[in-house]
């Protein structure tokens, strides 16, 4: 009888589905995440659905989620009746429309301005271009987490339950509490907001503590500058992180459940409203949950912006309307947590595992990955690579791997990778080999976290990296704790010091002192992880910081109170835009003579050279450089 | 606001601790800050005291005290952003607007913030103005870009 209704259900949603992939009429998917917004998606969907108004084409457009090459948006996909779906990238409105036209108005569809397909029939339309999947940076991944992502209408819950959703949920009901819990510890499940704890060993110290209520709280608190896997995750299929809360929430005994999430995700909280309430029409959500005597309810708090919030604690105290502090442990949360009662947090891409993990089997999910790291990881990789964007991959996959091969690598030399965000550490190229896991980041002095990858090139100064890094932890840093609150903010001061040219030979060695006494000292996550970024740049980039102090030289030309602007008199055309932009007036010069640029008014602001290499007459006839002062210039 | 603004916004709510931060979301979303006068109705509400409202509200970011410009500007200063360049933006626009961040300028035109994250970090620098967000910023397309807002 439990199952029956939900089956019921999910046999519908498939014949719906199913009615949709054998479409009567053109379908139009419009990737309208985010990041596709930012691109420009908004325009372009806009424009699709005037020219279908104008000329009368009748297509259904529906809106699907990141797919993951941030690169390649906005990404338009047609698929005709009876045809494979055809991927069209970095679509413009002019070419939407232009696209529109063809496809549905003339018997030449333009398929070979596609990026890839999705169909596997063969026809012509799959021979000009490549599986999309089989792109260079979707091949080596593995879609886990994000299989439905950009694939299905996210607002809908049938795309979603004709996909197999809430299967995962029906067989834990079968499994029973016990039963889920055993084959989340068989799947190896780490958690996956940072520390890599297993799973089920906090659930089962919550399922066994005393409390007349539990909780469960989903943590979309993304804070890290730099990450966005979870904001795509939910949304691109915000059910399967729903699913996962009712399966975790199941197993661990819990009968209210929160996400908290950042008040800077209004798309991801707006699908995740629409979500619940589908849930409720779908009897998922309530008292005695599909017949099973499971109750549970979600509610949503919006975070109010605080990075320190992450932290299970501090995010708890949030919860409560307090400031969000947090405390010193144990009592674990597990035991003790919101409002006294025994608390589960889970991380996003935690949950939306679990649904894979109980809809397949542990076997199936131990296959990806390493000896005890097993299952998929998402990351945002981002920087100065060439293929940024969303990606999953196996753990124990090579950074190499994942920055060349995914990534497509660096314009200009690679210099280093930050991965864990601002908690993290700061890797050179001698690591480029090693397996992305937790114990092998944590020997190397990073963390895995919750999955930023910022790829540096040598136009990047590690020492103002590590400078923004903890000037990021030292503003957040609650300020309970005298390690994390006064030593962060010493190690921002000396790292100052040393980009504005007036660090002292001493510099290093107190910065090592200093982040290690931190490191010991601090109460929470935040403090214990803030030294990492300028511990691991002293141990692996300890050159650049020599000459930042010895020589006040910056040799990726960043730091700005080192460099100076000048202007070279063999290329400048003497066009005078340089001229209008100058918001100081530092450079002066008649018409067509080469211009000069005054050194004691420049504020180095960037405006001249953008113009200057703009023009494509005078190209790089403003160049920035550091120069190296030797001791006696600087005694002098 | 009037006093049925605050009922109207009240009234969603039991009166619970864990009720002030959605209280303050919710009465910043219509005035756009969190007035003196919003502090005391929110602490005659939930019985908790003034010092201890704001209290909780300086210590996240979300929350402002002073009233928003019309247009909102928010620069992304996220490590992506950071590393091409968001932090040449944020003191462009310090300094064509005269103001600091977190402040609005005298005519009340724009507001400025620095914000971690927008995350949209593979099209950095990233600067939003109210809802439009602009990817791939630069300081002379920035100046052009803020003549659109008036």
């Amino acid at each position: 009888m439990i199952m029956n209704s939900l089956q019921a259900l999910r046999t519908a949603a498939r014949e719906q589905w199913d009615l949709l992939k054998n479409n009567q009429v053109p379908i139009i998917y419009v990737g309208t995440a985010s990041c596709g917004r930012a691109a420009g998606a908004l325009a372009v969907l806009d424009s699709i659905k005037k020219t279908l108004e104008e000329k009368h084409f009748s297509a259904k457009v529906i809106e699907v989620g990141c797919i993951g090459p941030c690169y390649l948006e906005p990404l338009v996909d047609f698929q005709l009746p009876g045809r494979p779906r055809m991927c069209h990238a970095n679509v413009t409105p002019e070419k939407a429309r232009s696209l529109v036209q063809s496809y549905l108005g003339s018997d030449k569809p333009p398929v070979g301005l596609a990026v890839g397909h999705y169909g596997d029939d063969g026809s012509e339309f799959t021979q000009k271009v490549p599986r999309f999947f089989d792109l260079p940076m979707l091949k080596p991944q593995v879609r886990v987490v994000l299989r439905n992502c950009g694939l299905i209408d996210p607002e809908e819950i049938d795309h979603y339950l004709a996909n197999d959703g809430y299967l995962g949920l029906s067989n834990a009901f079968t499994k029973g509490p016990e039963g889920v819990i055993e084959e989340v510890k068989e799947a190896g499940l780490r958690g996956r907001g940072g520390a890599g704890f297993p799973t089920y060993r906090k659930w089962e110290i919550c399922r066994n503590a005393p409390g007349e209520i539990k909780y469960l709280i989903c943590n979309a608190d993304e804070g890290d500058p730099g990450a966005f896997m979870n904001r795509s995750l939910l949304e691109g299929d915000p059910h399967s992180v729903l699913e996962g809360m009712l399966i975790a929430a199941f197993a661990i005994g819990a009968s209210r459940g929160y996400i908290y999430i950042r008040a800077e995700y209004p798309l991801a909280i707006v699908r995740l409203k629409k979500a619940l309430t589908q849930m409720r029409e779908y009897g998922l959500l309530g008292k005695n949950i599909q017949g099973s005597g499971f109750d549970f309810e979600i509610t949503i708090k919006e975070g109010a912006g605080a990075f320190v919030c992450g932290e299970e604690t501090a995010l708890i105290a949030s919860i409560e309307g307090k400031r969000g502090m947090p405390k010193s442990r144990p009592p674990f949360p597990a035991i003790a947590g919101l409002h006294g009662m025994p608390t589960i947090i889970n991380n996003v891409e935690t949950l939306g595992t679990l649904p894979n993990i109980l809809r397949n089997g542990a076997v199936w999910y131990r296959q990806f990955g390493i000896q005890g790291n097993y299952g998929t990881k998402t990351f945002s990789l981002v920087g100065k690579v060439r293929r940024p964007g969303l990606i999953e991959v196996p753990l124990g996959m090579t950074l190499r791997k994942i920055i060349f091969d995914v990534g497509g690598g660096t314009a200009k030399k690679f210099k280093a990778v930050q991965t864990g965000g601002p908690s993290g550490g700061c890797l050179s190229d001698e690591f480029l080999d090693m397996t992305v896991d937790y114990e092998s980041l944590g020997a190397a002095g990073s963390i895995m976290g919750s999955g930023g990858l910022i790829v540096m090139d040598e136009d990047t100064c590690v020492v103002d990296l590590a400078r923004y890094f903890l000037d990021f932890t030292q503003k957040e840093s609650c300020g309970k704790c005298s390690a994390c609150r006064v030593g962060s903010r010493h190690l921002v001061e000396i790292l100052e010091r040393i980009t504005k040219g007036q660090g002292e030979p001493d510099d290093l060695a107190k910065l090592q002192n200093l982040g290690e006494a931190v490191k010991r000292g601090a109460l929470c996550g935040l403090g214990q992880t803030a030294p990492n970024p300028v511990l691991t740049t002293l141990r692996y980039f300890r050159p650049e910081y020599l000459v930042h102090v010895a020589e006040k030289y910056c040799p990726a030309t960043v730091c700005r109170e080192l460099l100076e602007y000048r202007v070279i008199p063999e290329k400048c055309t003497g066009c005078q835009r340089c001229v209008s932009v100058c918001p100081t007036g530092a450079i002066t010069g008649p018409r067509a003579e080469p211009h000069n640029l005054d050194p004691s008014k420049c504020i180095k602001c960037r405006a001249c050279y953008e113009i200057c290499r703009f023009d494509a007459i005078a190209g790089d006839a403003i160049v920035i450089r550091s120069r190296r002062r030797n001791s006696d210039e600087q005694r002098a | 606001m009037s006093t049925d603004d605050y009922a109207l916004v009240f009234s969603a709510f039991a009166g619970e601790g864990g009720d002030l931060i959605p209280i303050l979301q919710e009465v910043q979303g219509r005035l756009g800050y969190i007035s003196e006068e919003a502090v005391k109705k929110v602490s005659h509400f939930l019985k908790v005291s003034e010092n201890e409202i704001f209290g909780v509200a300086s210590f996240y970011s979300q929350f402002r005290f002073v009233p928003p410009g019309r247009h909102s500007i928010k620069v992304c200063l996220g490590t992506a952003c950071h590393v091409r360049g968001g932090q040449i933006l944020t003191q462009a626009l310090e300094r064509q607007l005269g103001i600091t961040s977190g402040q609005t300028t005298e005519d009340r035109r724009f507001d400025l913030q620095r914000v971690a994250c927008l995350g949209c970090c593979a099209l950095a620098p990233v600067v939003a103005i109210d809802k439009d967000i602009y990817s791939r910023m630069t300081v002379i397309r920035l100046k052009a870009t803020l003549n659109d807002y008036e």
